[in-house]
């Protein structure tokens, strides 16, 4: 069976938790880290290759944590017509993602590093941001 | 003393093809080159933008007389209400408006995905609009209920009209506290975790006349991508000064804009439905000002750059809500545009909700309208209040 693909979000009292090595450890998990990043508030994300027969256990311990878990697949992307540039979503962004350029002031959508945690969909005022599934 | 210039003498070089326009962004460079004296000697007007949401917006919508006829007691637009006490066919379709079966904020934070300001997106943008009314019926309007749709072009009216906009200055939100708050300045992260603003600062119409000196009763605009006009001074119109802890002037502070045009002729780009996660909804209005260069003073004024233009932290967690004064210091636009921010010794992330790159659009546009020859500026028949007028907000007490 082909590893899950998932997407982890961490807050400030969970980014500091040695999870991997729990997942591995204790569930016996093949994990490989496709993308990880912890912003300044201390707020990570993580997209792992998630493999292994104790697979739903090991999620279960990861919810238990207090960390989020979706699956990945779905994509952002962003409706350019729609987006004004205005930079709401930028400090919401933790893969750094949606930039803004300066001096211009224009605001950069830059769809590898997303790691679909959905928050630009929450915050962007004119709903620029989408799902696409 | 420099120039002295009248408006005739700027239209009669508009119209020749001849008057020199920049924005307020380029004539920032030029006095820094050339100084005030020779610049203003050279410039006519400079032009300004802004693009971000205007709670206080809204359209007068007359849709035309049905068969039989009806007074319309009660309206919706595509399920939104506006209000129809005004004439029989006539409403006023406010920004803010939400449907009324929205869940708003029952389940918190509400996603306030459509309101009043996407209706007016949604006509401004050709698209058709499902039209509801009530009456009680009348001798003259025996109609009692009516279920149709418009388009803009099919309705005999549309004006904007929004009694506040244009705010001159504007707080920088942030929260002190543990939780995740929602306000009308986007979501703040708790534990200063960001740090909101939305003016465009050097670009931003009001900050460049902070006298009023210029800006007035029937001075024509860019409003909403089509031509409008400043009819008064808006609503909490409060133009100071902001000032430092030693008292020195580092900004303006709350003048505003009672602003109308014909959504007719404006534009979906210029008028965005938007909304507020934990809000509501509003729309994003974008509106320019040229500003004519009269004399050297003005244009000292028009050529403040984001390095001299400051606004105030205001923590929206306890103090905004609760009424309580004071701030947690002044941060100039060219810091808040910088990315970062320091507060009490900690750095804190910044975004704007009002877009830089649309207003640079914006102040372009209306230069090139006023270079071709297609907009002339108009002298106010009346100057609004400014800074001397010593107009400060009143606050509303809860009496027995």
């Amino acid at each position: 069976m082909a590893p899950h693909k998932i997407v982890l979000r961490f807050d400030s009292t969970t980014s500091d938790q040695p999870i991997i090595y729990h997942l591995v450890k204790d569930y016996d998990l093949m994990v490989n880290i496709v993308k990880a990043q912890i912003n300044p508030h201390l707020e990570g994300t993580m997209v792992l290759d998630l493999d292994g027969e104790k697979y739903e256990e090991g999620i279960d311990y990861l919810r238990r944590q207090g960390i989020t878990v979706h699956p990945l697949n779905q994509e952002v992307v962003r409706n350019n017509d729609r987006c004004t540039s205005c930079g709401a979503c930028t400090c919401h962004c933790p893969a750094g993602a949606l930039y803004m350029e300066r001096p211009s002031m224009q605001v950069h959508f830059n769809g590898d590093k997303c790691v679909v945690c959905l928050q630009c969909l929450k915050v962007c005022p004119v709903r620029a941001m989408e799902v696409r599934i | 003393m420099g120039i002295e210039r009248t408006y005739a003498e700027i239209n009669a070089r508009i119209k020749s093809g001849k008057a020199v326009v920049l924005t307020a962004e380029e004539v920032i460079g030029k006095v820094r080159e050339q100084g005030l004296t020779k610049t203003a000697a050279e410039v006519d007007v400079v032009t300004t933008g802004t693009f971000g949401p205007m709670c206080s917006s809204g359209v007068f919508l007359n849709f035309g007389h049905s068969a039989p006829r009806m007074r319309m007691t009660r309206v919706w637009l595509n399920n939104v209400p506006a209000y129809t006490g005004v004439a029989a066919v006539d409403a006023y379709l406010g920004a803010t408006e939400i449907p009324e079966d929205d869940p708003a904020n029952s389940d918190f934070p509400g996603e306030f995905r459509y309101g009043g300001g996407h209706v007016i997106e949604d006509l401004v943008s050709g698209k058709r609009v499902k039209l509801k009314a009530l009456s009680y019926g009348t001798d003259c309007y025996p109609r009692k209920e009516i279920e149709t749709s418009i388009t803009l072009d099919e309705i005999n009216e549309a004006i904007l009209f929004n009694p506040r906009n244009g705010y001159q200055n504007y707080n920088c939100a942030v929260n002190t506290s543990d939780k995740t708050i929602y306000t009308y300045m986007g979501t703040l992260k708790p534990r200063l975790g960001n740090a909101h603003y939305s003016t465009s600062g050097q670009l931003s119409p009001l900050m460049k006349d902070p006298n009023f000196a210029t800006i007035g009763i029937g001075t024509r605009i860019f409003l909403g991508g089509g031509i409008g006009y400043v009819v008064w001074n808006g609503t909490q119109h409060f133009p100071g000064w902001l000032k430092d802890s030693e008292g020195n002037i580092v900004g303006s502070a709350g003048g505003t804009l009672a602003v109308l045009g014909d959504l007719k002729q404006m534009k979906p780009q210029w008028l965005r439905g938007t909304s507020f996660r934990g809000y509501g909804a509003t729309l994003t209005v974008g509106l320019g000002i040229p500003i004519p260069i009269l004399n050297e003073e003005i244009l000292r004024f028009a050529a403040l750059s984001d390095e001299e233009l400051h606004a105030p932290i205001v923590d929206y967690s306890n103090n905004y809500p609760n009424r309580v004064g004071g701030n947690l210091g002044l941060v100039s636009y060219a810091q808040l545009k910088s990315g970062k921010i320091t507060i009490d010794g900690k750095e804190v992330p910044t975004a704007p909700l009002s877009s830089y790159p649309k207003a640079r659009e914006i102040a372009h546009t209306l230069k090139d309208w006023i270079q071709k020859g297609d907009f002339l500026l108009t002298e106010p028949v009346q100057l609004l209040p400014g800074p001397d007028a010593g107009l400060t907000g009143k606050t509303l007490e809860i009496r027995s």
